[in-house]
């Protein structure tokens, strides 16, 4: 049986625990709101570099891109999003050439799994951080990623760089 | 004298010219007749008001303890967001629950917000401001606001839902017994100031609040008040009648529509008259902040009207309701009855009686500085 000494000491060792619970709120109750109001912030918003939000593929100033058109993301993508068409061309000197015509992303099915970025062996494509996707009908998610009239980029600074790597090694 | 130029903003000359106009127009029962209907329907306005802004002021405050915004889309600083909420739920449809007990499922609503009305209109907003100032005051809205669990029981009972049933139950347990607490707590205070009605209560308040005037029985008393009062009101850590995530939502999980929104609106007002009655019986009601002898600063308190000092007083009791609310986990049903049995009634009782001795041996605060 408690003693009554028991009785009083549980009673304020309540009351002491209910008024530091009490405190803590009180602080959060001041504390700065963290919630962020997204169409008003839109100047400020911080998103992360990893967050995946739209595939891309990069293209520079002279509308080039890195693709060649090997199909490899096509075949790692899980769910038939990423569709790449391409066709032949001949080069000057009577090479036929796989080249880049289009190349399809439907963003409807895309999982976001990056799968299709980290198997590009040639890195052309890349996942951007533009999060304001919605549209009102299916069809405008079916996007082409590569730009109109575009090329592939020459691997000449590349091949550059082994010459002089070469010359190098026979003045060494 | 000089009160009547320093209050300028008191409603009762306003409602005494109002009385005069009618009863010099009109035979003295259509007077009375008119009277009535007005003060009628003037509470429920208010009674409808508040719940309005109440939700609105819960809300915010909600937000600001877990460090959100709150409701801010609709109107400047989300103002308007119970307005667009009371007009959804006005238009909603009431589902028909098949296998109910018809009539007590559709009295049942009623009981809660009758008996929730019938304690709103005793309550002393004002100078002047009260519908019902009965020489029992204090019974009255004790009584009075008890008969709001028979709403909740047959709200449970006809529901034909075990879920509803379990949370009436418990509503009704927890109701029982802390009623009791928060009815000794009140006589205390009754023994104190030496009447139960309302209006003389808050007069004999004028100088020294009964909680100070009581000091340390009459703090006591406040605090089990509060709990109590709070366990009532199904909220806060005493809110296992409705515990969601055991019950959904308790006894109102069959009802749609306004009969929802009746159980909703009467939730937020019995707060309100838990904490108005608070304020009245132990923080002086509408009297404005006097100091005996401070002539001129009684005055110039008196230029506040009487019932921005009384919601006043009944917001900070509001909002400390909340600060409670949202700072401690729910209690199980087992150490619910132990907080009330074992604890709050014993002390209850023993504070009543050493209130009885000091008031009988003189030792108030207003007696020992006569």
């Amino acid at each position: 049986m408690r003693t009554f000494s028991e009785y009083l000491r549980d009673m304020f060792s309540g009351i002491r625990s209910l008024l530091s619970g009490l405190s803590i709120t009180w602080k959060e109750l001041w504390t700065k709101k963290v919630t962020r109001q997204y169409p008003e912030n839109r100047d400020t918003l911080v998103i992360s570099e990893r967050f995946r939000a739209e595939l891309v593929m990069p293209h520079d100033e002279n509308n080039e891109h890195a693709c060649t058109a090997c199909g490899i993301c096509q075949i790692n993508c899980p769910n038939g999003t990423i569709n790449v068409i391409s066709r032949t061309t001949e080069t000057e000197d009577g090479k036929k050439k796989k080249e880049l015509d289009r190349y399809v992303y439907n963003l409807g099915t895309c999982t976001f799994c990056n799968l299709c970025v980290i198997t590009c062996p040639s890195d052309a494509i890349v996942f951007s951080n533009n999060f304001e996707n919605a549209t009102f009908t299916r069809n405008k998610l079916v996007k082409q990623l590569n730009h109109e009239g575009s090329r592939l980029r020459e691997k000449k600074p590349i091949k550059k760089a082994g010459n002089e790597a070469e010359k190098d090694s026979q003045t060494a | 004298m000089l009160l009547n130029y320093s209050q300028p903003l008191e409603l009762n000359k306003l409602t005494s010219r109002i009385d005069a106009a009618l009863h010099a127009a009109l035979p003295e029962f259509w007077a009375v007749v008119i009277e009535l209907v007005l003060v009628g329907i003037l509470l429920i306005a208010t009674y409808a008001l508040l719940a309005v802004v109440l939700i609105y002021v819960e809300r915010k405050i909600t937000a600001f303890f877990q460090a959100r915004i709150g409701p801010n889309r609709v109107g400047k600083y989300g103002i308007f967001q119970t307005v667009a909420d009371v007009t959804k739920i006005l238009i909603k449809e009431i589902i028909h629950i098949n296998r109910i007990d018809k009539f007590l499922f559709y009295t049942a609503p009623f009981f809660i917000i009758g008996a929730s009305i019938m304690a709103f209109g005793a309550i002393p907003f004002g100078q002047g401001l009260q519908a019902v100032d009965f020489n029992i005051g204090v019974l009255y809205v004790i009584s009075v606001s008890s008969l709001g669990i028979i709403g909740v029981l047959l709200a449970g009972w006809s529901s034909n839902n075990k879920y509803s049933m379990i949370g009436a139950m418990r509503s009704g347990a927890q109701f029982v017994s802390y009623e009791l607490s928060a009815g000794i707590a009140l006589m205390t205070m009754v023994v104190l100031s030496g009447t139960m009605q309302l209006s003389t209560m808050v007069e004999s308040q004028r100088y020294c609040w009964n909680i100070f005037n009581g000091h340390l029985p009459a703090l006591v008393a406040f605090i089990i008040y509060l709990i109590s009062g709070h366990a009532e009101t199904n909220r806060g850590p005493f809110d296992l009648p409705e515990a969601e995530s055991e019950l959904t939502a308790g006894y109102h999980t069959e009802y749609s529509g306004l009969q929802f929104g009746f159980f909703y609106l009467a939730e937020y007002l019995n707060m309100f008259i838990i904490a108005s009655i608070g304020a009245t019986v132990f923080l002086g009601g509408w009297m404005p902040l006097q100091i005996n002898g401070w002539e001129s600063f009684n005055q110039l308190m008196w230029f506040i009207p009487s019932y921005l000092w009384f919601f006043g007083k009944v917001a900070v009791l509001i909002f400390f309701s909340l600060w409670v609310r949202w700072s401690f986990p729910r209690l199980r049903i087992d150490q619910l009855l132990n907080l009330e049995w074992k604890y709050l009634l014993p002390i209850n009782l023993v504070n009543l009686l050493v209130m009885v001795i000091l008031v009988l041996t003189g030792l108030t605060l207003t007696d020992i500085f006569k």
